[in-house]
């Protein structure tokens, strides 16, 4: 009876996890279907602890105070985090599954050891993978978390390649052999444990900054893959549906991502993009000169525009200015002109970024306009402002094969009749790379902090 | 080998399950527009987060102080992984509702 009603729950939480991921990719239906994810997730939880066979009921203060000290710790960290930090928060929580899921190995190998007549070859496979899956995950996450959060910078081994594809052979033979009880001592556990975090860490360390959200998507997976392998060792059905769902459209979703940028997931991985390696990437030095527009000049320029296309980048955001920037459009907008955003692809941090940090100033979410629907635009267009961004508007990924971002599609902003670059100075791109549009004869810079020149300008539209 | 086999035989309806449930992720994922891939990334990530009843199971089961500790923390960080993520993802999904 107890169990029949346990599966019951499980089937509900199961179904309720593809619902809860077909209505996320709906915009008007996403906030709805978190929370019925969110339902599943409680009666599979509660129901477990409930009516699972075998738990003990004085172990329930254990889990209640387990669970209480996640939930109080869990919930404070997700409000406090600031939008632009998003990205890291989910790599970090997602390490905290992985974790989860090499420490259930841990305790299960633990178990089959007190009690050798329950091991099976097919048991012991399931744990070592894992821990291996579960540990990579968490590691790998926390680099990234690291990275993102800028404390931790690209470093590259020599034959870093090499080495990584050679220890995660022989992490996988290890625990062949080791499930195959050919090995048998039980300390490999802890070898193949260590391994594995270790291996978490080389994996991520060479991959540059800009491609962390491509990583952390691919981890995502990772860690839906080791809570299903949870799924074949307790026979349990909620965990295999919601892990294997999130192992395959989360690496579906890293393919998507990486189409985003025109390059393919073996390049991301290996290709070592935005490191230290020249390898003929080399873009071509730059000659020409650039021209100032002031704040002034650009104000007048804006009011007598029919339409003002904005491009938003990281910059923005990290400049805090979003805010602004819906003032300046609201101030244009007074003034009887069109106002667009150009949204990117990979605009911020990760796809979709971008949306998040300008709906949360307020921006109307359908001002933002996603890059094939933009592009015929800018020829229609007058003024294009290009705040804090820089590397999707560089002309270089269309005419320049040396460049490392040649064949990313870019916003075609060189159609529009003006360009206004807005940059702290005329340091290159998060890719490092030179761009060419800023010496366009169509093209002015305004230098400075993109909040302040962005409240300037504010100021001069409502004075002029 | 003959273990393996009978391993895949007993769990069949697990197999065809992973089977399915690859399909149904790649095609709830496939049409969604690029604005959503950041929220629908952070909801899978909670949604992995089940990984907690594996937890749940050697914390209620521990009857030794190993498994009660690894299996206190394991709970722990898998609730942080479910309600961080749950919670991370509802703030970013209140920025897309429409404001008047």
């Amino acid at each position: 009876m107890k169990q029949s009603i346990l599966d019951i729950i499980y089937m509900v939480g199961a179904i309720s996890f593809i619902f809860g991921i077909k209505m996320l990719g709906n915009p008007q239906k996403a906030k709805k279907g978190n929370l019925i994810a969110a339902f599943g997730m409680t009666i599979s939880i509660f129901g477990t602890i409930f009516l699972y066979e075998g738990i003990k009921t004085s172990n329930y203060i254990w889990i209640f105070a387990a669970l209480i000290i996640g939930t109080v710790v869990g919930t404070m960290m997700a409000k406090k985090v600031k939008m632009t930090g998003m990205p890291q928060m989910v790599s970090f929580f997602n390490g905290m599954g992985g974790a989860c899921a090499a420490l259930i190995s841990l305790v299960e190998f633990n178990h089959l050891q007190h009690n050798p007549e329950t091991t099976s070859l097919s048991t012991l496979a399931i744990i070592y993978l894992g821990l291996i899956i579960g540990s990579i995950s968490f590691s790998g996450s926390i680099i990234a978390y690291g990275k993102l959060d800028e404390k931790i910078k690209d470093k590259t081994l020599p034959l870093q390649q090499v080495i990584n594809v050679g220890l995660l052979l022989f992490i996988l033979v290890l625990g062949g052999l080791a499930a195959y009880g050919i090995i048998s001592n039980p300390i490999m556990i802890y070898v193949v444990l260590t391994l594995s975090l270790l291996y978490g860490i080389l994996f991520v360390m060479p991959i540059g900054g800009a491609d962390m959200p491509v990583v952390i998507s691919l981890l995502n997976s990772f860690t839906g893959v080791a809570a299903a392998m949870g799924g074949f060792l307790y026979g349990n059905m909620v965990m295999l549906v919601g892990g294997i769902l999130v192992g395959s459209a989360g690496t579906l979703l890293t393919v998507v991502m990486c189409k985003a940028m025109n390059r393919s997931l073996t390049n991301v991985l290996i290709g070592n993009f935005g490191g230290n390696k020249s390898g003929g990437g080399e873009a071509k030095a730059m000659t020409g000169s650039t021209k100032e527009i002031t704040k002034t000049d650009l104000a007048v320029l804006m009011k007598y525009s029919k339409k003002v296309v904005i491009v938003p980048g990281y910059g923005l955001a990290v400049a805090q200015a979003q805010h602004v920037c819906h003032e300046l459009e609201q101030a244009l907008e007074n003034e009887g002109v069109e106002v667009k955003y150009a949204i990117h692809p990979v605009a911020g941090r990760m796809p979709g970024h971008m949306n998040v940090l300008l709906a949360e100033s307020n921006v109307s979410y359908d001002k933002l306009i996603e890059m094939d629907d933009i592009n015929p635009e800018f020829k229609t267009t007058d003024v294009v402002l290009i705040v804090g961004a820089n590397d999707v508007v560089n002309p270089a990924a269309k005419t320049d094969p040396s460049s490392p971002i040649y064949g990313m599609p870019i916003l075609d902003v060189e159609d529009a009749a003006h360009t206004v670059v807005f940059k702290r100075s005329m340091k290159a791109g998060y890719a490092g790379i030179e761009n060419e549009l800023f010496y366009s004869p169509k093209n002015s810079m305004l230098f400075g902090d993109a909040k302040k020149s962005l409240t300037d300008l504010v100021t001069e539209l409502k004075n002029l | 080998m003959q273990e393996i086999l009978t391993f895949i035989s007993e769990h069949q309806l697990m197999f065809y399950m992973v089977v399915l449930m690859i399909f149904v992720g790649i095609e709830l994922i496939e049409k969604v527009p690029s604005v959503l891939h950041t929220p629908l990334m952070s909801g899978a990530n909670a949604i992995h987060g089940v990984v907690i009843i594996g937890a749940i199971i050697i914390m209620g089961q521990a009857d030794n102080i190993y498994a009660t500790i690894l299996g206190f923390i394991a709970v722990v960080l898998g609730t942080l992984n479910v309600v961080g993520g749950f919670v991370v993802t509802d703030r970013m999904l209140d920025m897309f509702k429409k404001k008047k």
